[in-house]
């Protein structure tokens, strides 16, 4: 399984997408902490590249990538190779690059320039992300029946998790305002890891302001140490689900 | 013959007035009560150190009252300690603690009756209800004073320096917290309170009813559980004063109700959930603060008419302005906004495109608490952006029509 995610991690860098992804990533993060005068105004605008770049170039790079190596994959099937260890493989490597480039390019500038609580949530959530609609991203390809098809469906899904899903959160709080809505609240940030993501953040970030009301509700919850348990454990099964469904369609397929 | 006897009398009584009694274990008078009874007018009390469980004291003649080396006057959970009510009274460097809690009665480790010039200074008040309780009174000082209670409830707590109905108080260089109100002022005219710390209060660092023409500097107001309350009052001055961490639902740096003619000048706000909450206030000058990391720097209802906010600096907060209603009669200008993207042409230091620090979202949040969550999401921003461009929920009235492009030196 090793041999085979090595193989795939080879493939990915050679067709130097990754190494571009993370230059890009690298040269944003250092140019926003050295553009503003305060650490913590760099983070603000790092918080919409890693919520809104990172899962668009999650998803579609690992579609792509999963086309791409089709043959590739027909090849190892004729392997005796089981099919589970085959796209196991095939994740590990997707994920891994993916995750490597995330490092390189944000972590690294955060780790320098802010390493304080806030810049370290910023971290979590970004490599949360990252596994997470990796993960996703190979239940959308490995259902659809071509690049077209699986591309377009990868790009829905970015567009409802990242502008749909708030939309409709702010329709249900509006619609049932006179109601006690802030438990609900809790569970539907469960729904979206983007929005537990940027909530995990702005439990850092905008303490302040989270102290009053509905806020000292998710400063109570996610802010105690079970609450931190929670963000992982849900983000973890965000990642695992959608990989196990992946596993199973890929496992029942006629290639 | 007579008249003789009389300048006599007089000249004792003037020339007896340095005299001093010690009272300690080791002198002839143990208990400070009898002390008291045997001083004459402007004789010195010298407490030796030691522990004294004399019940209440009633102090109403003209002494100074002196502890050397922190001696204990201890209220054993039932007593007030120290009643005064006379005029040029002084006690000094005495520990009270332990002084009675009562449903029915205000009862206080010091309390001040119908007094006028009395000063206390450097006492340490541990576990009392009220600390020092002060009615009625004039030109009294309070000054360097350590009040520390235990912190159980609302109505189980009582303040800590608590004065009401009196003027020309000065309030300095004190220790507060632990209290239900750090410093509590009803009816309190012509008063300073400055260079204060008052902390870790359950209600309010500093709470102000019916007091009118009062100052106060230099105090810190930190972590108190619902900021600092200025109500129903006329000409007040707050200046250079740090309102830090008040956290919570109605926690505020200060909370300003009915306030006129007022001035708010160089103070810092950082980290409050709001840094300033407006109702129904009119003419304050707001000036030279500076407003950092807090939730909503200022939260201006739309009962608020006439007040200035110039030359503020506003970095790092999490809202600039919320505001209840779309009706404007305050004016901003030259402050200094971290969000402004506008430009500066002509290079005067003045932006040219006026800021609106009312976003749409904070009008959303206002309404409808719950949409916090959704707090710097793309959807947000996009929302923000939209109503940039168009306005329509946001009030159109309230901007800056000559942003400074730089951070003010304050």
């Amino acid at each position: 399984m090793l041999k085979l995610s090595r193989y795939v991690l080879y493939d990915i860098l050679r067709n130097k997408i990754v190494i571009a992804y993370t230059l890009f990533l690298f040269i944003v993060s250092f140019s926003m902490f050295r553009m503003e005068e305060n650490g913590s105004k760099a983070l603000l605008s790092l918080l919409s590249i890693v919520l809104i770049v990172l899962p668009l170039v999650s998803l579609v790079f690992t579609t792509i990538h999963y086309f791409n190596s089709y043959e590739f994959i027909e090849l190892m099937l004729s392997q005796p190779l089981s099919r589970t260890r085959i796209l196991l493989s095939e994740y590990a490597g997707v994920c891994l690059s993916l995750l490597s480039a995330f490092w390189m390019g944000v972590g690294i500038p955060v780790l320098v320039f802010s390493p304080d609580p806030t810049g370290l949530a910023l971290l979590f959530t970004g490599t949360s992300l990252t596994v997470v609609f990796t993960s996703i991203a190979f239940l959308a390809a490995v259902r659809s029946r071509d690049k077209a098809r699986g591309i377009g469906f990868a790009l829905l899904l970015w567009f409802y998790f990242a502008l749909i899903y708030d939309g409709l959160v702010l329709l249900i709080l509006f619609s049932f305002s006179e109601y006690p809505m802030e438990k609900f609240t809790l569970l539907l940030s469960a729904l979206n890891p983007i929005d537990l993501g940027r909530i995990f953040i702005m439990l850092k970030m905008d303490i302040s302001a989270l102290m009053g009301y509905t806020g000292a509700l998710y400063k109570d919850f996610f802010g105690s140490g079970q609450g931190v348990l929670f963000t992982a454990g849900i983000m973890g099964l965000w990642a695992i689900l959608p990989l196990w469904g992946a596993l199973r369609s890929f496992k029942r397929k006629d290639m | 013959m007579k008249v003789f006897f009389t300048i006599l009398c007089s000249a004792w009584v003037l020339f007896s007035s340095g005299t001093s009694i010690i009272v300690g274990p080791g002198s002839p008078v143990r208990s400070l009560k009898k002390a008291i009874e045997l001083a004459k007018e402007k004789d010195t009390i010298r407490l030796q150190a030691g522990l004294y469980k004399e019940g209440t004291l009633i102090l109403t003649k003209s002494l100074t009252l002196i502890g050397d080396n922190n001696p204990v006057l201890d209220g054993e959970k039932k007593y007030e300690i120290l009643l005064i009510s006379g005029k040029n009274i002084t006690v000094q460097g005495i520990v009270f603690r332990n002084s009675g809690y009562s449903a029915m009665n205000d009862y206080a480790a010091i309390k001040l009756v119908d007094c006028s010039r009395v000063t206390l200074d450097r006492n340490t008040i541990l576990d009392a209800y009220f600390a020092i309780h002060v009615s009625n009174s004039v030109h009294c000082i309070i000054r360097n004073n350590r009040i520390s209670g235990v912190p159980t409830s609302e109505q189980l707590t009582g303040n800590g320096i608590h004065l009401w109905k009196s003027d020309h108080a000065l309030i300095e260089n004190n220790q507060v917290q632990g209290h239900r109100d750090g410093i509590y002022f009803e009816f309190v005219t012509a008063s300073t309170i400055s260079n204060n710390r008052s902390e870790k209060n359950i209600r309010y660092g500093l709470h102000f009813m019916f007091s009118n023409d009062d100052t106060y500097r230099n105090n810190i107001f930190r972590d108190n559980g619902a900021g600092v309350a200025v109500m129903y009052s006329k000409k007040v001055r707050m200046e250079k004063n740090h309102f830090e961490e008040n956290w919570g639902a109605s926690a505020y740096g200060i909370l300003l109700k009915d306030i006129t003619d007022s001035y708010i000048g160089q103070n810092s706000f950082l980290k409050n959930t709001v840094g300033i909450h407006m109702e129904g206030s009119s003419r304050i000058e707001i000036c030279q603060n500076q407003f950092r990391n807090n939730g909503w720097a200022l939260k201006v209802q739309a009962s608020c008419d006439d007040n200035v906010f110039h030359h503020n600096n506003f970095t790092g907060n999490s809202f600039d302005v919320g505001t209840n209603g779309t009706l404007v009669l305050n004016k901003f200008e030259n402050n200094y906004w971290d969000n402004y993207e506008g430009y500066d042409m002509n290079k005067d230091g003045i932006g040219d495109i006026p800021y609106h620090p009312v976003s749409m979202y904070s009008m959303i949040v206002e309404q409808n608490p719950t949409t916090l969550m959704l707090f710097r999401s793309f959807m947000v921003s996009l929302l923000d952006k939209a109503e940039k461009a168009i306005p329509s929920l946001t009030p159109e009235n309230l901007f800056d029509n000559k942003p400074m492009m730089k951070k003010l030196p304050l």
